[in-house]
């Protein structure tokens, strides 16, 4: 067994067991935690098919920030497990039905192509992984990049402008006016006679 | 007899697990120096900050007080771990692990000469980025875990300066990866030769103090370590770790500072290159030691590190809205508009000044 082989089977054991973790697990900081070891494995099997591009790209979104702000949320939240688990049977026929069709999807494509290389998949471009990846984003399809580019940016103007709103009672500081404040404008000196002295 | 050849009869015994073993040599001879830098620094913090305040420093243990980190580590390894009532077990132990491993786990694409680098990636600046925003979990865990307001206090705070501040440093980053037109660290520094007028600092300047202050920022020192205000929440996110646990987080901490201190220079002040090419032709009995090479990498990172000590010896903390109205309002605002500056000025005749 190559160490590359060794290394798949490690990894792939940690995501198969990290991911059943994270529905199993009744704590959902744990739960959270357990999600954020299997991107980062998965993360590790990528690194294996020289995808290194997208390998930190997902450690970097979904681990760096994605998932802290899930466990800054989670964290915060006041969780009472037992009114979540209450509805648990009434939805179970639901997710049974969703699971086994998954199931069966992905049990078609993976039969379909065998298991294996996928024959006549292209080899991974020469050179930098990331070049490939970046001509082909920002060259060879720069209008739909930029228009989905412009499409999120509207989606998270829309977001902020719609939970925005001015609170009137709350107090704010206007920084530029406290740098710009000057000791002549808040300290008055005055001149006055000492006080008669002690008779 | 070179080096390879001395080792290539142990290379075909061990057959596939040569590379795996092989490189494990290697990080350990990375780490264990670094380690050992790791506890100088906090002797020459001690000492420096001494010296500016007109104190003298640790000059107990040892000539000078050069065994005061020994000592210290000592005494952190016999002192007693206290687990909380109320606290995640696993979590709590599991956490200053966390905020230590990627902090080494970073200094796998440091390239300390043009040749010696653990490992000359094509992705590195990337991957640089993506080890130190893992650094936060550490953070998050052991508040969460340790049961306790004040470190949960403390790991919130510290959670949302890093994401903010993160976002200013990578865009720094695009800065230098515009100018040097790689993502590989090794590229970098090669993009910077000719002297110190070449350096990165010169056109990126902007973007250089940015990055040096997010530094700061990122790695919850002074005055940005409204994480572990003394005055305010007790020790922060670290309040009830003791002994060898606390220290880990010390570590971590005093790695990633050097983990900055490498990367600053690196990336703005030309990396393992002598400022001036003309060292380069000194001869000392056939070697040429100020030339370009380890000794100038050392001498940026003490000058990168002697700044850090010195902001923290000279200013007061911020407050807490202060630091996200720098963070957002300052920071990304100068970074875009450089970025967008730079891109402009890179389609003129100036091209070359910015390369």
């Amino acid at each position: 067994m190559s160490f590359q082989t060794f290394t798949f089977y490690a990894f792939a054991t940690i995501l198969v067991f990290a991911a059943l973790r994270v529905i199993t697990t009744r704590n959902p900081v744990h739960a959270a935690l357990w999600l954020v070891l299997s991107f980062f494995t998965a993360a590790g099997i990528w690194l294996l098919l020289q995808a290194e591009f997208l390998a930190i790209a997902l450690v970097l979104v979904y681990v760096g920030a994605v998932m802290v702000l899930f466990l800054f949320v989670v964290m915060m939240l006041d969780v009472n497990f037992g009114s979540m688990r209450q509805h648990f049977r009434s939805y179970l026929p639901a997710a049974a039905a969703v699971g086994i069709l998954v199931f069966f999807e992905m049990a078609l494509v993976i039969l379909g192509s065998a298991v294996g290389p996928v024959a006549g998949a292209p080899a991974a471009p020469a050179g930098s992984n990331t070049q490939a990846l970046g001509v082909l984003l920002y060259v060879d399809y720069v209008y739909p990049f930029e228009i989905a580019a412009v499409v999120l940016l509207v989606a998270i103007v829309a977001a902020i402008a719609l939970t925005h709103r001015k609170r009137r009672e709350m107090k704010h500081q206007d920084a530029s006016a406290q740098i710009r404040a000057r000791a002549s404008e808040r300290v008055r000196l005055v001149r006055m006679p000492s006080e008669k002295p002690p008779v | 007899m070179s080096m390879t050849e001395l080792l290539a009869p142990l290379q075909s015994a061990m057959g596939a697990w040569w590379l795996p073993v092989w490189t494990i040599v290697k990080v350990v001879v990375i780490a264990v120096p670094l380690i050992i830098a790791v506890a100088y620094l906090t002797y020459a913090e001690r000492k420096v900050i001494g010296w500016m305040q007109v104190r003298i420093g640790p000059n107990r243990v040892g000539p000078l007080g050069l065994l005061q980190p020994f000592a210290d580590t000592l005494k952190m390894l016999f002192k007693e771990i206290v687990v909380p009532s109320g606290a995640s077990r696993a979590l709590f132990f599991v956490a200053p692990i966390l905020s230590l491993a990627p902090a080494l786990a970073a200094w796998a694409v440091i390239p300390f000469t043009g040749t010696l680098v653990l490992s000359n990636i094509n992705a590195g600046l990337l991957y640089l980025l993506a080890m130190s925003s893992l650094g936060i979990y550490g953070v998050i865990i052991a508040g969460w875990a340790s049961n306790s307001k004040y470190a949960f206090l403390g790991c919130l705070r510290s959670a949302a300066q890093i994401v903010s501040y993160e976002i200013a440093m990578g865009f720094a980053l695009v800065g230098v990866l515009m100018a040097a037109n790689s993502l590989n660290l090794s590229d970098i520094v090669a993009g910077q030769e000719g002297g110190a007028a070449h350096w990165y600092v010169w056109p990126l300047f902007p973007l250089f103090v940015v990055y040096l202050v997010s530094g700061i920022a990122e790695t919850n020192r002074h005055p940005f370590d409204v994480a572990e205000g003394e005055s305010e929440i007790v020790a922060g996110f670290h309040v009830e770790y003791s002994g060898i646990m606390f220290a880990l987080f010390f570590l971590a901490e005093y790695m990633n500072m050097i983990l900055i201190a490498a990367l600053t220079s690196t990336m703005f002040l030309g990396g393992w290159l002598s400022p001036f090419p003309i060292l380069n032709e000194v001869d000392v009995f056939g070697v040429h030691p100020f030339g370009d090479g380890m000794l100038w990498l050392a001498v940026k990172w003490a000058l990168v590190l002697l700044i850090f000590l010195w902001i923290r010896a000279t200013f007061p903390r911020y407050r807490y809205d202060q630091i996200m109205r720098l963070g957002w309002k300052v920071f990304i605002p100068v970074t875009l508009v450089w970025i967008v500056f730079i891109g402009a000025m890179m389609q003129t005749r100036y091209a070359g000044l910015f390369h």
